[in-house]
């Protein structure tokens, strides 16, 4: 798998976690989630992929942590 | 009342006290004069041992319940008739013994007399001469004379010579059996006390041996008819050689070596359970290898691996001077210490300078100790100032972590291994104990053959599901990769039934939590009629399945990488915490939540903050107050935000910005999934150190190799997967110079930074001042308690045992939602089979080690197990060679067919290079951790011809890799 979609699917999959979860601060608990575990230049390469047009392989959960991280 | 507690024994007290011991209310009685005090159900021979006073014996031995046939303890009562034995009879109060009288003296010495007539006089050049308790006996009770002699010329009946005095063939002896590569079975020094016969089934519970015919004609037997040790169910644990009194089980190392006349108390280097051996030696040379019967977690027992298997710590493809080369095409060049260390430390900071302080990390080894963890994990976060840091729990436990962290606070097996005596229900997920964990195994057998009850849940059938007097109330064998499902399933039907326990749930957990979790799972698409198709396990078995867990008793769950190794490991870990706090199990003896750890220390190198996010104890680096104490430690500043993960450190080195690492004592490319892919890493790399035994599979990528020492060859401790810290002990000098802290040190102080540490206790001292769950923990400490389980601080100053006693580590239990996802890991038409991949009990993780023993006789190489349905569509017959594909790669290996997997599961192990396994397997990883999917890749499997072209490229490969020059003049 390139490095790219194996980042963008780690990143969905993490969503898929806690998109199963109840309450309202989902998006808030992925960003926590990736802060917690992933490295910043992990977090940086994200975020510059969902810039250059990755975005929309992003599952929503992500693009709204996406600011938070 | 109160039981009666037994002084613990001394460190290094191994008398044999006869019988086994008991709890219970005191009784008080007399022997030979003396006032005795013992719990109710101690045997007279116990009692007496107790006092000072060995009564002879032969066919007891404290391992084993008494069994009454020797007669030679035979004592005297006062008020009792007769002579009766003293293994068999328990004590009463005011009981009058006396161990010598006239009358027992002579009882004993026609006994002796009887035995001796029917054994050979070669005691002085016996392999157990000195070592043998028929020696012994005949010295104790005074034998002198033995009358019984043979006719001249004529017949004799004996068992122990091979011709009789008018030279005909002797009908009853029966050569020597040395099949075992590690033990003999000498019928002819055979006294038939039935202490092997004991020992296999009472501690190991495989049901090898037998006492084959009557009278005269009893003759310990291994097998059936046509058997040998080694074609037996024999698991070559070693409990029959360890109970045999003479030398008719003997191992091979002490008839080459003689017997030994030191020993040393230390820890097995094999897997997560930490047997306590005694490493006996003459000078520096390791005669054997003995299970102490005082070590906490295998109370005397062992299994072939950590008995036997040391032989590699002497292989001649054990690499003593370190190495060097520009580049990995190049042959390896012999060098200094001083020269490694150095080029090595030059090359790290070069890296680091021209690509900055973050492209290079450590991979700490969960086979070295604490000590040696802890330090290298110090050498990223206070030499090269980042938290690049991982460690093969990565691959393995990862998800435990993350799980019952988020579950119940804290990364750790619940119990001790004794809890499992106090079970009434266990269930074994994804876990193959009595091949990877062979020594509990044999407890958990032990307490089924009491009664508990057993739930398999598991693709394959493994032993446990049935073996001898141990069937599986019931098997759940679901499809590879729907784990998620089934414990969801479990818990609905706890919740729709009704069968959880709402007390302690008040109590323990958070009840809104529970309440939206009970919300979750008791919708009908979790229930077990729904998921049936799903996950291929009848509706009906996993229903009573359940209500069994929830109302049979203490339950309890062990659980192993069958569990972690998936898309969603971290899922299934917390659905199990759910399990065992819907029913009120945890906090107690006999219940919780265990999970069965890989290697030695791998609890260990995880407590010392091997992970990129955690600094020693679980700490997260985000937390200002955790980062100051190592701040103020080390006179560093701690990086705030986590580093690589292994997974990401190899991406990161196909990226271009990871370019060096520093590997100790782990086999990255071959353990590590997408072999191809880990390859493309280390190629990328600029500086690979590896810090190893051997010339290992990743060694093929490296720069430097730094030659590691042995468990054998220095001090520090190992934490089990009870976390129990135990000693290892320097039983010889470091055969490379040098004890892997040392060589760490070395590297650390080349690259600037001033340590100067003269002995592990230091380190440990240093993990104490910083780590709360240690804090209680010394040498001194260790030294007299043997061992001591964490958290050892000011609030469990003994440890503890068994935890979240009176409340979880994070407050209140937090049940949390598990939702089935599919992986994408999917079959289709080009590749329609599972593999799923394991372990078998003869070799160890990548088989570094366990290969380079004798062991490869009972596994020279990885096979496939296959169905035969799935066999015969492909034309495949037993032992074909067969090509093995996935998405990743192909591979070829020997097929072997059997029903021990479902049609369209296929299974194999991972203990070879040259099969390459890994090759197979799939990038995909746990969604909260990144542990690899090891246990579900899609395959399909085709007749082929021999190894594929990867497998020869791979071969070739490896061997340029491993050219050395040879040394300069």
């Amino acid at each position: 798998m390139l490095p790219e979609k194996k980042l963008l699917r780690m990143a969905n999959q993490i969503a898929t976690f806690f998109a199963s979860q109840p309450g309202p601060d989902k998006a808030e608990r992925v960003a926590a989630h990736l802060k917690d575990f992933w490295g910043p230049e992990m977090r940086a390469e994200l975020k510059a992929l969902a810039r250059s047009g990755h975005e929309r392989d992003l599952d929503d959960l992500v693009r709204r942590a996406l600011p938070m991280i | 009342m109160k039981d009666f507690v037994i002084p613990a024994f001394p460190p290094g007290d191994d008398r044999d006290m006869g019988t086994p011991a008991r709890t219970g209310a005191p009784v008080t009685l007399s022997i030979d004069g003396f006032e005795v005090t013992v719990p109710e159900g101690t045997s007279v021979m116990r009692a007496a041992a107790e006092a000072g006073i060995q009564v002879p014996k032969l066919c007891a031995t404290d391992s084993l319940e008494a069994f009454g046939s020797c007669r030679l303890c035979v004592v005297e009562i006062e008020g009792r008739r007769g002579t009766p034995a003293s293994c068999t009879t328990p004590v009463a109060p005011g009981m009058v013994v006396r161990t010598q009288s006239p009358k027992v003296k002579k009882i004993r010495r026609g006994v002796m007399e009887l035995y001796i007539s029917d054994h050979p006089l070669d005691c002085l050049t016996c392999a157990a001469n000195g070592d043998c308790e028929l020696q012994d006996m005949a010295g104790a009770v005074g034998l002198r004379d033995v009358r019984y002699e043979a006719p001249e010329g004529g017949s004799l009946a004996n068992h122990f010579e091979a011709r009789n005095t008018s030279g005909a063939p002797n009908p009853e002896w029966i050569a020597k059996d040395d099949s075992n590569p590690y033990f003999t079975y000498d019928p002819a020094k055979c006294i038939v006390c039935n202490r092997c016969v004991r020992a296999c089934e009472e501690v190991q519970g495989t049901f090898a041996l037998t006492i084959e015919g009557r009278g005269f004609d009893s003759r310990v037997k291994a097998g059936g008819a046509g058997d040998d040790f080694l074609s037996s169910d024999c698991v070559s644990c070693g409990a029959c050689v360890q109970a045999c009194p003479t030398a008719t089980l003997q191992e091979k190392s002490v008839i080459e070596l003689g017997t030994p006349e030191r020993s040393v108390v230390t820890t097995c280097a094999y897997c997560g359970v930490g047997c306590s051996f005694k490493a006996e030696l003459n000078g520096d040379e390791l005669v054997r290898m003995v299970p102490w019967k005082h070590g906490g977690a295998n109370r005397g027992h062992s299994c072939v691996k950590g008995r036997f298997a040391w032989g590699y710590a002497n292989h001649s493809d054990r690499i003593l001077h370190p190495m060097i080369r520009e580049s990995i095409d190049l042959p390896w060049r012999e060098v200094s210490w001083e020269e490694a260390i150095g080029f090595a430390a030059e090359r790290l900071r070069g890296i680091q300078e021209r690509h900055g302080r973050k492209s290079v990390g450590v991979i700490t080894s969960s086979r070295c100790t604490n000590e040696e963890t802890f330090l290298v994990q110090k050498l990223t976060r206070a030499v090269f100032l980042n938290n690049n840091t991982d460690t093969c729990a990565r691959v393995c436990h990862s998800p435990t972590g993350y799980g019952l962290g988020q579950t119940y606070g804290t990364s750790a097996g619940t119990q001790n291994f004794d809890s499992v005596m106090q079970s009434d229900v266990i269930i074994v997920i994804g876990a193959n104990p009595t091949d990877g964990h062979p020594v509990f195994a044999s407890r958990l057998k032990k307490r089924l053959r009491e009664g508990a009850r057993l739930i398999v849940i598991d693709p394959r059938r493994i032993d446990l599901v049935k073996s001898a007097h141990v069937e599986a109330a019931h098997h759940l064998a679901l499809r590879p990769g729907t784990n998620v499902a089934v414990v969801t399933a479990l818990a609905h039907v706890i919740v729709a039934e009704g069968l959880f326990d709402e007390t302690f749930i008040r109590e323990r957990c958070d009840w809104d939590e529970f309440q939206e979790f009970a919300e979750f799972v008791s919708d009908i698409r979790h229930s077990p009629e729904m998921t049936e198709m799903l996950t291929g396990v009848p509706a009906e078995d996993l229903r009573a399945a359940a209500r069994l867990y929830a109302t049979g008793g203490n339950g309890a769950i062990y659980y192993g990488l069958g569990v972690t190794e998936h898309s969603q490991g971290s899922t299934t870990v917390m659905g199990i915490a759910n399990l065992a706090m819907l029913t009120g199990n945890i906090g107690r003896e006999g219940v919780g939540v265990n999970p069965l750890r890989g290697q030695n220390n791998v609890q260990g190198s995880c407590d010392m903050g091997s992970f990129p996010h955690e600094l020693p104890g679980y700490r997260h680096v985000k937390n200002a107050d955790v980062r100051a104490i190592f701040e103020s430690a080390w006179g560093v500043e701690i990086d705030p935000e986590p580093g690589l993960r292994i997974p990401n450190m190899l991406d990161a080195a196909v990226g271009g910005s990871f370019k060096g690492l520093y590997c100790q004592g782990e086999d990255i490319l071959q353990s590590d999934p997408d072999t191809k892919h880990v390859a493309a890493g280390l190629a990328a790399m600029e500086c690979v150190i590896v810090h190893d035994l051997f010339l290992n599979e990743t060694a093929n990528y490296a720069h430097v190799f730094l030659p590691g020492s042995t468990f054998l060859e220095k001090d520090g401790t190992f934490t089990n997967a009870e976390r129990r810290i135990n000693r290892v002990r320097k039983v010889m000098a470091p055969r490379n110079g040098y004890a892997d802290w040392e060589i760490t040190q070395m590297l650390a102080n080349a690259m600037g930074a001033g340590w100067h540490y003269t002995h592990p206790a230091q380190i440990m001292e240093e993990i104490a001042a910083t780590t709360p769950s240690f804090a209680g923990v010394t040498y001194d400490m260790l030294e007299e308690k043997g061992s001591v389980q964490w958290p050892c601080n000011a609030a469990n100053p003994e440890g503890s045992p068994i935890m979240h006693v009176d409340g979880f580590v994070r407050g209140k239990g937090r049940f949390i939602v598990t939702e089935y996802v599919p992986t994408d890991e999917k079959t289709g038409p080009r590749f329609p089979l599972l593999l799923t991949t394991g372990r078998i009990l003869s070799q160890y993780n990548v088989g570094a080690q366990t290969r380079r023993t004798e062991n490869t006789v009972w596994h020279k190489e990885d096979v496939l197990e296959i169905h035969p349905h799935d066999a015969e569509v492909r034309g495949i017959k037993d032992g074909d060679w067969v090509r093995l594909a996935s998405r990743s790669g192909d591979t070829s290996l020997r097929a072997v067919l059997t029903d021990r997997v479902s049609p369209g599961v296929v299974y194999t192990t991972f203990h070879h290079p040259g099969t390459q396994a890994n090759v197979i397997t799939t990038d995909y990883s746990d969604w909260a951790t990144n542990c690899p999917e090891y246990k579900v890749t899609a395959v399909q499997v085709s007749l082929s011809n021999g190894p594929t072209e990867w497998q020869k490229s791979y071969a070739e490969q490896a061997e340029r890799a491993r050219r050395v020059l040879p040394a300069a003049e």
